[in-house]
């Protein structure tokens, strides 16, 4: 009984980053848990990309759109087939979905959305940021296997340089007769999501209405970044929930934050102070915000968000 | 039609949090809020009830303290409340749906509402354990639901994108914020609301093991403030070209961005 499984998604013919990322904790914890790191997944193409990421076989099941009933029992039969000591899933809208689903299928438990993953005395140890940021538990899951989804951002995706992944075809799960997928609608064109996003640029009410965000999506643009917001820009309708940061939008942890017009409510910051680099562009010298910035401009965001997307190109031009 | 609603009593998003024995949150004149997410799954229990008939029942499992969020629920237009007391704090999220799973066993029930999270320590675990528990599909993360002929329609937010997935019933929906509005508590049902008597039962009286709800899988080992941010510098940004270039310049040396 060893191993570490992870589940690996694909899009657009890649790993997903979040899935690369758990790879990446998961090869460590093998180092120390003992046993291969190997993936489960759907698309054969992954192996190439999996074996880079330290993985030794990729487990393909016979499956094509993500739905909860068949995910759950292919992985169940991978995982009572190879019995890993831990699994893995990225903290993504279908890694949360899985993950409960076969935690309860396996009578398990399952530590998530970690920002710190490891093996020891036999147990899997994470560290969770819990009450919007104000705290920090650590949790111990002693269930064989041990189970956690791994945020978004919070590991680095590195290569192990390995070979390609020996490409190992499951069984099909029977097709769920109780939830069908009618329709995926893809909500704006090709916009990068807030999870994922290495460096998000945020607006806030300070924007003064919704034509403004024109402002803060340039700058995003320019800078290969994706568009946060407030909650109050979202109640009013400026910009849709997607983009929310924040205890009631989505907690994330990007390298670089920028907020501009942000006040910084303890909601706001509960979803963004984990940020690696954060930057405050704010009128008001007092504003909450300026306590989580490394780097804090007091001054008007008319002024200062076109400046810095015309120098941001500038410089990327070079 | 008849839902139940699992409710969970958090922290004020808005309170201080201070620790105690380096493990747990210091209740001592700490607040308590129904968590955000399940006024949401409240209130599309209410709809479905207002369209179609039927009890709206909400289950808590906690200590004492959970009578009050529950009262809420039913001033907000709830039926039925029933609370399983117990130390819910040293359970796990598979040992809390492992209770509410034996509890929801002898309620009448169409559909199972939960929020897609708990605020406060957000696991988004217990709703689709218990779809797992009771064998039921479950829709996560729902921001539109119709409820038509023994099927239900959802829309589930997902990154960048939205699916519409069809299921059958009974089935568990996970609510996410932007599903409705929620409703204040009128006067004519905080009023209505007292005479309402809150149902109690004992994991005893569910027939489960405290062994197997508390102190199981996961467990809570530290719980710890994080490091003071010793606050960054700041500027002055009166010249916009000036505080661009150093913006520019942070962005580049120090966060490696670009
Ligand atoms: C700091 C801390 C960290 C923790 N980390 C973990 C962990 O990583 N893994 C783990 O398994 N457990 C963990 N626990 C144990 C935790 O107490 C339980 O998981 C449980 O309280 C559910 O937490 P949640 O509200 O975040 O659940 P979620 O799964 O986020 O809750 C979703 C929904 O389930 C319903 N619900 C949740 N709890 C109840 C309840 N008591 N009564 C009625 N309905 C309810 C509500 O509708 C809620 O919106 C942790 C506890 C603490 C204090
Ligand atoms: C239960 C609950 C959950 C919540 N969840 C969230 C959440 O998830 N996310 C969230 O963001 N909020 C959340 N909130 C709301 C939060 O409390 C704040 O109301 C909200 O974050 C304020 O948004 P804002 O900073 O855009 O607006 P404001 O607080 O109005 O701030 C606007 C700022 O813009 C500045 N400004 C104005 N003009 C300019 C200019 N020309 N140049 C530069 N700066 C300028 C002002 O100085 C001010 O600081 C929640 C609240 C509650 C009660």
């Amino acid at each position: 009984m060893a191993g570490v499984v992870v589940f690996a998604e694909v899009k657009d013919g890649r790993l997903k980053k979040a899935s690369r990322e758990a790879l990446s904790i998961g090869r460590k914890l093998a180092q120390t848990a003992g046993g291969d790191l190997v993936a489960f997944g759907v698309d054969r193409a992954a192996a190439e990309e999996a074996g880079r990421y330290g993985a030794k076989r990729l487990y393909v099941a016979p499956l094509t759109a993500y739905t909860t009933g068949p995910f759950t029992t292919a992985l169940k039969q991978l995982v009572d087939q190879v019995k890993p000591s831990i699994v893995l899933l990225a903290g993504t809208s279908n890694g949360r979905d899985l993950a409960p689903r076969l935690a309860a299928r396996l009578n398990v438990g399952v530590a998530s959305d970690v920002d710190r993953l490891e093996w020891t005395g036999g147990k899997l140890r994470a560290r969770r940021p819990v009450y919007s940021g104000k705290a920090f538990a650590t949790v111990e899951v002693s269930s064989t296997p041990a189970m956690a989804t791994t945020r978004p951002n919070a590991f680095t995706a590195e290569e192990a340089g390995g070979e390609t992944a020996e490409v190992v075809q499951i069984a099909g799960p029977a097709s769920d007769d109780k939830v069908k997928l009618i329709e995926t609608k893809t909500a704006e064109a090709e916009e990068l999501t807030i999870a994922e996003a290495d460096i998000i640029v945020s607006g806030g009410r300070g924007l003064k209405e919704a034509t403004n965000f024109s402002l803060i999506r340039d700058l995003a643009h320019a800078i290969g970044g994706a568009v946060g917001a407030s909650r109050a820009t979202v109640d009013a309708g400026w910009i849709d929930h997607q983009h929310q940061v924040g205890q009631t939008g989505r907690v994330v942890s990007p390298n670089l934050y920028i907020a501009a017009g942000v006040s910084g409510a303890i909601q706001h910051l509960a979803g963004m102070s984990s940020s690696e680099h954060i930057v405050a562009i704010n009128k008001d010298p007092e504003a909450p915000i300026f306590r989580v910035a490394d780097l804090g401009v007091v001054g008007d965001l008319f002024q200062i968000i076109p400046a810095l997307t015309e120098a941001v190109k500038k410089a990327k031009a070079h | 039609m008849n839902s139940v609603v699992c409710i969970a009593q958090v922290p004020d998003t808005e309170a201080r949090i201070k620790i105690a024995d380096g493990r747990r949150i210091d209740e001592t004149g700490l607040k308590f809020i129904v968590s955000p997410y399940d006024e949401f799954a409240l209130e599309e229990a209410i709809r479905v009830k207002e369209a179609k008939g039927g009890d709206v029942t909400v289950v808590s499992f906690g200590p004492d303290r959970v009578q009050q969020a529950l009262r809420e629920c039913l001033a907000r237009g709830a039926t039925k409340a029933l609370h399983i007391k117990g130390e819910s704090g040293s359970a796990d999220a598979l040992g809390i749906a492992k209770t509410l799973a034996a509890a929801i066993r002898s309620v009448p029930h169409d559909l199972l509402f939960f929020g897609k999270q708990g605020v406060g320590t957000d696991n988004s675990l217990v709703g689709p354990m218990v779809a797992e528990l009771l064998g039921y599909p479950q829709l996560n993360v729902v921001t539109h639901l119709e409820v038509g002929e023994g099927k239900i329609t959802a829309h589930r937010e997902i990154e960048g994108a939205e699916e519409i997935l069809e299921a059958s019933m009974p089935a568990v929906i996970t609510a996410q914020k932007g599903l409705n509005e929620p409703r204040y508590a009128s006067l004519k049902g905080i009023m209505a609301a007292k005479k309402i008597t809150i149902e109690t039962k004992t994991l005893p009286d569910l027939g489960l093991q405290e062994s197997d709800i508390h102190h199981q899988r996961v467990t809570v080992v530290a719980l710890e403030l994080p490091p003071e941010k010793s606050g960054g510098r700041k500027i002055d940004g009166g010249d916009a070209a000036t505080a661009a270039k150093e913006i520019l310049k942070y962005i580049r040396e120090e966060a490696k961005a670009l």
